[in-house]
């Protein structure tokens, strides 16, 4: 019996990234606190 | 590091640095909990007993299952990041990607709770110069490297009492994009009072989002957000803001409340939205010193806490019954969000982020704006305070101790600036109020993620 669903996830400890093309964190809606969780990752090298 | 807890009837094991998010029953998740600290058979023991009814072979599959996710490294990943922290910043040091620019330092409402003291920031009124406006433009351009994407966002105060010069620097933009290798994208922060058919058009047209304010009922939204009459402006801007949501498609903007100690139950608020018609929700916390009339109590907390899980179950009512709506804090992206060298490295403030105020100057961001010791230089020489920008350079998750054992870390990024220099007097502070309603809105993000799945 499977008793773990583990969901498709962007593993982070590939450490692959870094291209800094995305938004920066505070831009769009919020402008009074800061979370980067909902921002697209924009490299065009996935 | 692992972060264990239950909501809507969900057991969700989120396991820290690999980002790994899974779905458990009962056993697993008190596995799990005893893993990294008992042995294989004082496990098997403990959750025998606690669930006479299972037997042993089931609980030693069960065990299997988990040691299995942690050599594939989704357990208990180890934390491997913190000589990382800088990597980002010191590899696009100097560069500028986005710029938020106060058009007007003034207003035509009078709302006293707003962060920018109705619109002066402290000081002056006044309004940006198309030469001002054109420079800062031209600044970008020049510090902003090999980046393609330019963000600017006009902002105020209430950017539309500059409508003219706004209009003029996104056809000067327009103008000197392609020759430079370059992307603008525009944001405009409205009030919605001065909304008309030609702002529509040009907003649709050459804005990538618009973020409206409206804090959501009739009678919470006038207690704040009134005119230097007094009178509120509810009935006036909400059914522009209905024409131009419309004129958009119902796309790229956000309707953006603010909830404070009159609303800690701001579902309601939300709940007037959806009814006036709007789909792509914010809801924030107010900013403002602590004890001021608005300033959310540790009961209006509590309520705060309830109304977001509540919030998280209204959505997923509402897809189920094919009118779903977005919350901006709910929308992570598990597969395609951000690498972890943007998650370690903090908001950007102060370097590849700046605001610059209508005479031209630059601060960290537009919460810093007003107070002159943050003040960084000017969009003519560029940034002369190197010791404060080299300040928040360091500004980064790993900068500050009280992150290190936060399961949260990785989808905040260390916090705001602004929000921790105002609670603490330091930017590498924690704003501990913000911090709790951060972590609750994760493990609400988190929940729906695993509910979409499961259905």
């Amino acid at each position: 019996m499977k008793h773990i669903k583990t969901l498709k996830t962007r593993n982070l400890c590939s450490k692959q990234g870094g291209c800094g093309e995305c938004q920066t964190s505070c831009q769009s809606a919020c402008k009074t606190s800061c979370g980067v969780a909902n921002q697209k990752c924009e490299s065009k090298n996935k | 590091m692992i972060h264990q807890y239950k909501l809507n009837g969900y057991n969700i094991v989120l396991d820290v640095c690999s980002g790994a998010v899974h779905a458990v029953d009962e056993i697993a998740y008190d596995i799990i909990s005893l893993f990294e600290t008992e042995t294989k058979e004082e496990i098997c023991t403990k959750i025998g007993a606690a669930y006479p009814a299972v037997s042993a072979e089931e609980i030693a599959e069960c065990y299997d299952q988990v040691a299995e996710l942690k050599e594939e490294g989704l357990l208990f990943a180890p934390d491997t990041f913190a000589s990382m922290a800088g990597d980002l910043k010191n590899k696009t040091a100097g560069v500028v990607k986005a710029l938020c620019l106060h058009v007007a330092h003034t207003c035509n409402l009078n709302c006293s709770y707003c962060f920018a003291s109705q619109g002066n920031y402290h000081g002056d009124r006044g309004v940006m110069s198309f030469e001002v406006g054109k420079r800062a433009l031209d600044f970008l351009i020049e510090n902003s490297g090999t980046r393609h994407n330019l963000e600017v966002d006009f902002f105020g105060g209430e950017p539309l009492m500059n409508f003219q010069v706004v209009k003029d620097l996104v056809a000067y933009a327009r103008s000197i994009e392609k020759q430079h290798n370059k992307n603008f994208r525009f944001t405009l922060t409205t009030n919605g009072v001065l909304i008309d058919r030609d702002v529509i058009d040009f907003a649709n047209k050459e804005m990538s989002n618009v973020v409206l304010s409206l804090d959501g009922r009739k009678e919470v939204h006038d207690r704040y957000r009134v005119d230097y009459a007094g009178k509120g402006s509810w009935e006036k801007i909400v059914p522009k803001f209905q024409q131009l949501v419309k004129a958009r498609e119902g796309k790229n903007y956000y309707m953006r409340g603010t909830f404070t100690h009159q609303n800690p139950d701001f579902l309601e608020d939300i709940k007037q939205m959806l009814d006036l018609g709007f789909r792509e929700l914010s809801m924030e916390p107010v900013v403002c010193e602590p004890g001021a009339e608005s300033a959310l109590t540790a009961a209006d907390k509590e309520i705060v806490m309830d109304q977001y899980e509540k919030l998280a179950e209204l959505m997923l009512k509402k897809e189920k019954e094919g009118d779903p709506f977005t919350f901006y804090h709910y929308m992570i992206d598990l597969n395609d969000g951000p690498c972890i060298y943007k998650r370690i490295s903090g908001c950007g403030s102060g370097t590849e982020y700046m605001a610059v105020t209508p005479w031209g100057d630059l601060y960290p961001c537009h919460q810093f704006v007003g107070d002159e010791s943050f003040r960084m230089g000017d969009v003519w020489t560029g940034v002369t305070n190197t010791a404060l920008r080299q300040e928040f350079k360091d500004c980064n998750v790993y900068a500050r101790p009280e992150c290190a054992d936060c399961w949260a870390k990785l989808y905040c990024s260390g916090g705001c600036a602004a929000n921790a220099y105002h609670a603490t007097g330091s930017v590498k502070g924690v704003y501990q109020d913000g911090c709790d309603l951060f972590r609750k809105r994760m493990e609400c993000a988190i929940m729906l993620a695993v509910a979409r799945e499961d259905q």
